[in-house]
């Protein structure tokens, strides 16, 4: 496609056309979906859609924009998949989305009034057939005393409504014997898989009567439940009880402050933020998960990189042997995938039959329980993300004491410097400058190590006191997981706050990292001259 | 370079050695273990690092093949780990070559052509790139959902949209790619111009083949972080048949179903390849780490 559109337009003829073929067939299926998406009750998706595909071809069938012909698949790709999720988290931190308010307000009214009682005495029972003409059934009905029944059949039906409202109007059926073309009756089995596409549908008889669903064998007259009212309000029909929408809760309420199921989405301000500050059984273990995920990253990368500096500067020893076969071996760790060795260790650590245990309790006769004891299980944390660490800060170490220049070691050891006189004055100070945004970035990156947490611990153990379930070994990426994923109700709002308030926190850290590479970078510079 | 050794340096070298071969021993016993695990009959064997007696039914489990154990009862395998390893590999195959695609193009414009807004565009990217999605798991899944409504080829519980979700970590790669094209001279593709390449094909034709080493690495970076990856993968995919590698291993060490022996083999088996992968890339990979010091 690129070499058709970007070639110059003079070359008339067939390869002038190529490309205008091209940008009518992307428009027209463009287009078809932006409709599809309004269609659906979307209009800023819609919108959002429209102006991509006006930008992509605007970019392609112009001459205007050359140099984003090719920048617009790679800018694209990343406003859609990494700044516009960051964008909408935090949108979504200010709303009450979550498994109880997952829907719009207009497709919870509708859902609303979909809904039907359904009168089980006068309906009537069903048998679906397979269709001669293949591809789909039809449904025989059939009510009214058993000598001289009713009976209706329906036009075909086919696979493509499942989980829809849809309609169909039924015939009448006279006689005793089925209709040609048409199979023996499915049996139940069978049967069932075509319940998602009757369960939406609405049944029209010849005599104006409406059906419904209303069990694996059985249509039945049914009346709304609910009439929508001129003021977006909905009345109940038994009653006559009237349920307003509540723009603050995200529910229809009636006057009671009764609300109905589900609730929809809304805007609820600072609501979220509030909770995380101001709600006392929630700030407990919020505060603690913080406090932890901090001393986490810190420790992991004090560890991690004390390790590898201390073997970095071993390797380097000239009078050692085998240095290439232990930096080798060493480096292993680190070539192994994450998620492997994290779950190979989750089995090592397990109390009953782990490998660990098995050794300690050999030696020692102990047994620690790593998963039941959140000291223990903080210390397994910190042992395996040292293990999964240190090869990088030794690969690292390792680039920056080769550069550092060998006449200084050998002015130290003329003065009858010890080695670890050369590390505390030679090594240390001249690698610590260009490693510390390094420093920050590791640091950074286990501030948010998800996978570490969950697939080890998966946050256990949970604290016992507190509302929402939050474990003593979560930190705050794992916490909004579980929050907006796991077992606390899919709490979609809280989970997107915490995550924004995370996003400061990296962008604290990005500055700090910039502040330090800036500096590593100017003394750097400095020294050459 | 001449220095003094005193008395004190056999004891030194020596000291050195142990504390190596110990920190050797216990980086290498668990990588030891789960091999030696994956050939112990039974899930919840304890023994020796090399077993007495060796069997092969968690590899066979893993490998797919139902086991017959000696009292006769037939084991079929616990996940379709073969199958789990299939999908990480589509996955990772096709989202890497398009990620190499469409960070070439957007290298080339950085570094050759001139247009508005071109550093602040790069600068924003690469801040972008300190953002995991791991922060924006909500949001991406709700936006996986909502697109899953209108295209149902790329929404939830499809390889196609996650192929997709990955194709916004591409900031490092278009650094990497516009830092090695700048050490490629302009002059030979302006020499291609003056002959009568139009600037797509002095791209395609002239620059390109001379970046292949490069495109190469970038290729084998992008393949391993989709291997690897867990979180996007894990909200999307849910379903058995599913999954890749990385969010599908973590079903065998269930707390209610403990099944260590079948769990050591498919992550012998699965594992292998990618370390092998990444030890044959590993010059790049460090030096790719050191620049940036992104990947941990």
């Amino acid at each position: 496609m690129m070499t058709a559109l970007t070639r110059p337009s003079k070359s008339a003829g067939a390869s002038a056309w190529l490309p205008r073929a091209i940008g009518a067939l992307v428009a027209v299926a463009g287009l078809w979906l932006v409709f599809n998406i309004q269609a659906a009750g979307q209009p800023l998706v819609a919108l959002g859609v429209l102006v991509l595909l006006a930008a992509g071809l605007y970019t392609y069938l112009s001459r205007a924009g050359f140099a984003w012909r090719y920048l617009f698949p790679g800018v694209v790709g990343m406003g859609l998949f990494v700044a516009f999720p960051l964008l909408y988290t935090a949108q979504i931190g200010f709303t009450n989305y979550s498994s109880a308010h997952l829907l719009s307000e207009e497709r919870v009214r509708a859902y609303l009034l979909d809904q039907a009682d359904i009168d089980v005495e006068h309906s009537l029972t069903f048998t679906l057939h397979p269709d001669a003409a293949g591809g789909g059934v039809k449904m025989l009905l059939q009510g009214g005393p058993a000598d001289a029944p009713t009976r209706y059949v329906t036009p075909v039906i086919r696979h493509e409504h499942a989980g829809q409202a849809w309609d169909l109007n039924a015939a009448a059926l006279d006689g005793n014997g089925n209709p040609a073309g048409l199979g023996p009756a499915l049996p139940l089995r069978e049967a069932l898989a075509w319940r998602e596409h009757l369960q939406g549908l609405h049944l029209a008889l010849p005599g104006g009567a409406r059906l419904s669903y209303a069990g694996v064998r059985e249509f039945g007259p049914a009346t709304p439940v609910w009439l929508a009212q001129a003021d977006a309000s909905l009345k109940r029909q038994e009653d006559g009880a009237v349920y307003r929408p509540n723009p603050q809760t995200g529910y229809f309420e009636n006057a009671q402050g009764e609300h109905l199921q589900p609730g929809y989405k809304v805007g609820v301000g600072l609501a979220n933020y509030e909770r995380m500050l101001g709600d006392k059984e929630f700030r407990g273990p919020f505060f603690s998960i913080f406090i932890w995920t901090v001393l986490f990253a810190a420790l992991t990368v004090v560890c991690a990189c004390g390790l590898g500096m201390t073997l970095a500067v071993l390797l380097n020893w000239e009078s050692l042997r085998y240095r290439t076969l232990y930096r080798t071996l060493l480096f292993l760790p680190y070539a192994v995938p994450g998620f492997i060795s994290i779950l190979v260790f989750k089995g090592l650590f397990n109390q009953n039959f782990g490998e660990i245990n098995a050794i300690l309790n050999a030696v020692f006769g102990v047994k620690p329980a790593w998963f039941s004891d959140p000291l223990l299980a903080k210390l397994m944390l910190l042992l395996v993300n040292t293990w999964l660490g240190y090869p990088y800060f030794l690969v690292l170490c390792t680039g920056l004491i080769k550069a550092i220049p060998a006449d200084l070691y050998e002015a130290s050891a003329l003065a009858g410097a010890k080695p670890l006189t050369n590390f505390f004055k030679i090594t240390a100070p001249l690698i610590i400058k260009p490693l510390s945004p390094l420093l920050i970035s590791a640091f950074a990156f286990n501030f948010n190590n998800f996978v570490l947490i969950s697939l080890l611990t998966n946050g256990r153990p949970d604290f016992l006191n507190s509302k929402i379930p939050a474990g003593t070994t979560d930190i705050l990426v794992s916490y909004t997981y579980r929050i907006a994923f796991l077992d606390s109700g899919q709490n979609f709002g809280l989970a997107a706050a915490i995550s924004t308030v995370i996003f400061f926190l990296v962008a604290l850290m990005s500055l700090a990292n910039l502040r330090f590479s800036a500096a590593a970078n100017g003394s750097s510079r400095g020294g050459r001259h | 370079m001449a220095i003094v050794t005193g008395k004190s340096q056999r004891w030194r070298v020596l000291g050195a050695h142990a504390f190596l071969v110990t920190l050797l021993v216990l980086t290498l016993f668990p990588l030891a273990a789960v091999i030696s695990i994956s050939l112990r009959p039974g899930n919840f064997a304890n023994g020796a690092l090399i077993p007495a007696h060796v069997s092969f039914e968690h590899w066979q489990l893993a490998l797919g093949i139902p086991w017959t154990s000696p009292e006769g009862q037939v084991v079929q395998p616990p996940f379709p780990v073969l199958r789990w390893l299939w999908n990480s590999i589509k996955v990772a195959t096709i989202s890497s070559a398009l990620i190499v695609l469409i960070s070439t193009t957007a290298a080339y414009a950085f570094a050759r052509l001139k247009f508005r807004f071109k550093s602040p565009i790069l600068n924003s990217m690469l801040l972008l790139q300190m953002f995991p999605p791991v922060l924006a798991l909500v949001a991406i899944y709700a936006i996986f959902d909502n697109i899953g409504r209108y295209l149902p080829g790329i929404g939830l519980e499809t390889h196609g949209g996650l192929v997709v979700a990955y194709l916004g970590g591409i900031a490092t790669h278009v650094w990497t790619i516009r830092g090695y094209f700048e050490t490629i001279p302009q002059e030979i593709e302006e020499c291609a111009k003056v002959d009568g390449a139009s600037h797509f094909q002095a791209f395609a034709r002239v620059l390109l083949p001379m970046a292949v080493p490069i495109l190469m690495v970038v290729f084998v970076l992008a393949f391993v972080g989709t291997i690897i990856e867990y979180p996007v993968a894990s909200i999307l995919l849910r379903e058995e048949g599913n999954l890749t590698l990385a969010v599908g291993s973590k079903y065998y060490l269930h707390d209610q179903r403990f099944l260590w022996g079948d769990f050591a083999a498919a992550a012998v088996l699965s594992g292998l390849p990618i370390t092998a992968v990444f030890i044959a890339a590993q010059r790049w990979i460090v030096s790719g780490l050191t620049a940036g010091g992104v990947k941990e």
